[in-house]
């Protein structure tokens, strides 16, 4: 694992022991594995099967059930946007947040934006068919184009580099196309969103990030049985 | 010196609205209430929020900040010369935004849910807003460890996101006729809910039970599209 970080010894002791348990796929886990892994933070990574929830998953998250879940010394921590400020507090080497609080409050803004509107607009796009994935389709553009708009004169939403709206977003990078190609519909073209296709781009190559994607041909057998679960429960309109 | 110009857009039912007007009094900073109209949106919340067109937004200068826990936590990190609203230890300020998440995102949902059903569905939303409510009993014993708030000897990020529902909580008691908060289900809350109240950065934005109640009728009457009555 390629890192340009500088690790001391005192941060060597703050590592002893981390565990993320995640799944293969789950795009919530990867933001915390780019966290870690762009910071230069060795840990344990335990892959979960959520048809077979291990005990330790269920003792740590017990609200949820959810990964991706961190572990700290023995101290469970949760939700992927809170693991990742936790991160960036405890090791401050490779800043995920900028300093400045009114830019910090736009990075946390655009983040759970993306979470609250953006995710399950496409989503809805993903699971609906005829005239409802015709509405969703128009939805999930208007909250596309808020997100394209924040790239103006960056390469990353973070500027120069990637930072905790970048992670947030990453999902983009890889699962977008995996929904586009599954249900036969494209959300982002080249036309409406040629900032948000580049910063795709940078994204999926950018040294660290592109040594963990999930492999594409799994995510899409994946997909697409989910999709068929999905669309074979609702009528088409 | 730069004028200390700080104004916050909302509306006095709304609970995300008193997070940030708790938070400038936890500081002693000194704002400007713009309460916009019921039912309709300024030109100044088009302006500074149009992305969601919500209340509350604070506007700092001439900078807006939208979505109230996020508002919280810039007022703590720029006025840091009053008492501290998050903890400084990084895994207390995780376990603080677990629990005000969960608060927004799960719990007040189940309430909202809870206001407009019916039948079996009202019954579920009831199960799951008192199983909420044991959790974050749960929680207020590990955060506070004996102390008055979740956030210690003072009022902290997950006393604002919790404690600012308090008043639709007491509403939802009351049109439902049930008792949410409880001595016996849940004794650590009830007495840091009382607590909370009476605190003095609460006091002054936490509207009255009858007050909203009366408006909780209002609201009624809008979604089911009745005009509003007259005041």
């Amino acid at each position: 694992m390629a890192s340009s970080a500088v690790v001391t010894a005192n941060q060597l002791i703050i590592m002893a022991e981390l565990k993320l348990f995640r799944t293969w796929s789950s795009r919530f886990s990867l933001r915390v594995v780019w966290a870690l892994d762009l910071k230069g933070i060795q840990y344990d990574t335990i892959f979960e099967d959520l048809s077979n929830k291990s005990s330790l998953l269920l003792q740590y998250n017990p609200v949820y059930k959810k990964v991706p879940v961190l572990v700290h010394n023995g101290k469970p921590l949760l939700e992927s946007l809170v693991i990742l400020e936790y991160i960036d507090e405890t090791w401050k080497q490779t800043p995920l947040l900028p300093e400045d609080p009114s830019e910090r409050a736009m990075a946390r803004f655009w983040a759970k934006f993306g979470d609250d509107k953006v995710l399950p607009s496409i989503w809805n796009v993903f699971i609906k068919q005829g005239k409802d994935q015709e509405e969703a389709i128009v939805t999930a553009q208007e909250n596309l184009g808020c997100v394209e708009r924040q790239l103006t004169g960056k390469k990353f939403f973070n500027g120069e580099t990637i930072g905790l709206v970048d992670l947030a977003f990453g999902w983009l990078a890889n699962l977008l196309s995996v929904f586009e190609e599954v249900c036969g519909v494209t959300l982002i073209d080249l036309e409406k969103f040629p900032l948000l296709l580049e910063w795709i781009q940078n994204f999926a190559d950018a040294p660290i990030i592109k040594e963990s994607w999930p492999p594409r041909d799994k995510l899409i057998t994946k997909y697409q049985a989910l999709h068929e679960v999905y669309t074979s429960k609702e009528a088409p309109k | 010196m730069v004028k200390n110009d700080v104004k916050v857009l909302g509306a006095w039912p709304s609970p995300y609205v008193m997070r940030p007007r708790i938070a400038l009094n936890i500081k002693s900073v000194n704002y400007e209430f713009l309460e916009e109209t019921f039912g309709s949106k300024s030109e100044l919340l088009l302006q500074s929020n149009p992305v969601h067109k919500k209340i509350p937004v604070l506007i700092h200068g001439d900078k807006p900040i939208c979505e109230s826990m996020i508002i919280v936590e810039y007022i703590d990190e720029v006025w840091t010369s009053g008492p501290s609203i998050l903890p400084s230890d990084p895994y207390d300020r995780a376990i603080q935004r677990f629990w005000a998440a969960y608060v927004d995102e799960k719990w007040f949902a189940a309430m909202k849910g809870l206001r407009s059903a019916q039948g079996e569905e009202r019954k579920a939303f009831l199960d799951q807003v008192t199983e909420g409510l044991a959790l974050l009993e749960e929680a207020f014993g590990k955060c506070s460890k004996g102390k008055a708030f979740f956030g210690g000897d003072r009022i902290g990020l997950l006393d604002i996101a919790f404690g600012s529902f308090l008043g639709w909580l007491k509403v939802t008691e009351k049109l439902n006729g049930v008792k949410l908060l409880d001595e016996a289900k849940t004794p650590g809350l009830v007495k840091w809910a009382e607590r909370f109240c009476a605190d003095a950065a609460v006091k002054s934005v936490m509207p009255e039970t009858e007050k909203l109640l009366e408006f909780s009728k209002v609201l009624a009457a809008k979604m089911k599209g009745a005009p509003p009555p007259k005041n």
